[in-house]
């Protein structure tokens, strides 16, 4: 397999990181020790990129997601691993409200996600508003996944469009079961995670053990706010979440969660944007705390900036900093800007809101910055070619 | 018809300037879509509204509905809003 990144395996290439920015695209390329890194970009500058995906089933294919201030939203494509790019034909849109009522309008498409490997093609997209949307082009033509974009409940599950988070709430993490291209979680702002298992026909909520001590109802089935969902691709068995009030997991067919972040240190805890899970071990993830106090100022707690990795599923914890600027810190990562290769040696990688791109090839143990002064980085992700 | 074209938009035209066809401000927009594809959805959504950012002046006039009627010699601009709102609208319409 030449450039395909196959879930979990070990690979050895070139890794290179697709950055997406508030002003733009970038690709960092990495020589094969990952001790040089050359910028490459900005693509679309001036763009909002919110994410820029490969597909790993070509590993060619590249989908950015992209919108400016003034300008509405879209995806654009490349096939030539971000040479050249085209905007698709027909980008994420709600259909056109019938006379008298009020339409909805996409703000913006947050993640991009190839879809099952058994079906080539296939991309879904979360936006904001929360809907899920599909492509069986590779991108070029968009339609809306009625199950979820139609259902009579969805706005009960989103949540009202007058309480929306600053920013914008919106449909973040979708994760495709290795074993059955029908079998599909979600998870968005103010709604919780769901998941389907006929490819979107219909959606069950699944936050039970979540705690939502800001809803009326603390056990709700719905109106919890994980901020990132994670299926391992090795144990599908296994999913992960950073929640707004903490880091969980849950090992089905059970379909409860379990915090596991409450063994983080207290002064830290356990709130944060990102969760990474090693893909080869599935008791083994990073996460980067933040300051979730007062009016949540969203940076490293203390001005500290620390990564914590546990390696057997949040029984411990140990913190992973050097390297990092010992003091006066004030970054944030975002849900979507940290990453893993999938090098024997397991390379690591998160972007700060201050334009920084952090490395580390020994799974966090010393860090090193791979670029510096970019824009505010939306999401990273690690592929690897070949040559 | 002349349309002028913001910078922000110029990506698809590479053109300050262009000629669309149509009577009505919804014709031109779909002429120029024609012409320039995906242009359109970056300044009108899927409810055809005129996105918040963008403004479109025919003449000296701001208008608001697609269904505006058009002249042959009308001229047309679409421009970024800067930043500023309500005021800096009126400001920048003035000043044609």
């Amino acid at each position: 397999m030449s450039d395909k990144k196959k879930s979990g395996t070990p690979q050895k290439g070139k890794v290179t990181l697709l950055i997406a920015t508030r002003k733009g695209g970038f690709m960092l390329h990495s020589n094969r020790q990952r001790e040089k890194w050359t910028l490459q970009g900005p693509i679309l500058l001036g763009s909002i990129i919110n994410h820029m995906h490969l597909d790993p089933r070509d590993g060619k294919t590249i989908l950015l997601a992209a919108s400016t201030g003034h300008l509405g939203p879209t995806i654009f494509r490349s096939t030539d691993r971000g040479e050249t790019w085209s905007e698709a034909t027909k980008p994420p849109a709600f259909p056109k409200a019938i006379k008298g009522k009020k339409g909805e309008t996409i703000r913006y498409t947050f993640v991009l996600a190839p879809g099952h490997p058994s079906e080539p093609g296939i991309w879904y997209a979360g936006t904001s508003p929360a809907a899920i949307f599909r492509s069986e082009d590779n991108g070029d033509t968009w339609h809306g996944v009625a199950g979820f974009n139609k259902n009579p409940l969805r706005r009960t599950w989103i949540g009202p469009k007058e309480f929306t988070p600053p920013g914008g709430g919106g449909l973040h993490s979708i994760q495709i079961d290795p074993r059955d291209p029908n079998h599909i979680y979600i998870g968005f702002s103010l709604g919780g995670v769901f998941e389907t298992t006929d490819q979107g026909a219909t959606w069950q909520p699944l936050n039970s053990g979540c705690q939502a001590d800001f809803l009326p109802d603390p056990d709700a089935d719905f109106g919890h706010d994980p901020h990132a969902l994670r299926l391992h691709p090795a144990d599908a068995d296994v999913l992960y979440q950073q929640n707004h009030l903490g880091v969980y997991r849950m090992n089905r067919p059970n379909g409860i969660w379990e915090r596991i972040g409450v063994n983080m240190p207290e002064p830290v805890g356990d709130i944060g944007f990102p969760i990474l899970l090693h893909p080869r071990n599935p008791d083994q993830i990073w996460v980067f705390p933040m300051d979730g106090t007062d009016v949540w100022p969203r940076t490293s707690p203390g001005g500290e900036p620390a990564v914590y990795t546990t390696r057997n599923a949040g029984k411990s914890w140990k913190r992973m900093r050097k390297g990092l600027p010992p003091a006066h810190g004030y970054f944030t990562v975002k849900r979507q800007a940290m990453t893993a290769d999938l090098e024997d040696s397991l390379g690591i990688y998160f972007g700060t809101t201050g334009g920084q791109i952090w490395g580390s090839t020994n799974e966090g143990r010393r860090w090193y910055r791979l670029a510096d002064f970019l824009p505010e980085i939306l999401a990273i992700e690690a592929v690897t070619f070949q040559q | 018809m002349i349309v002028r074209i913001p910078s922000q938009l110029r990506s698809y035209t590479n053109a300050a300037e262009v000629q669309a066809g149509g009577s009505t401000i919804a014709e031109i927009l779909y002429d120029l879509d024609r012409q320039y594809p995906g242009l359109r959805f970056r300044m009108i959504d899927e409810q055809d509204h005129i996105r918040e950012h963008i403004l479109i002046v025919v003449n000296k006039e701001l208008i608001s509905s697609l269904d505006r009627q058009l002249q042959p010699d009308d001229i047309i601009r679409i421009i970024g809003s800067l930043s500023g709102g309500s005021t800096c609208t009126s400001q920048i319409v003035k000043g044609l």
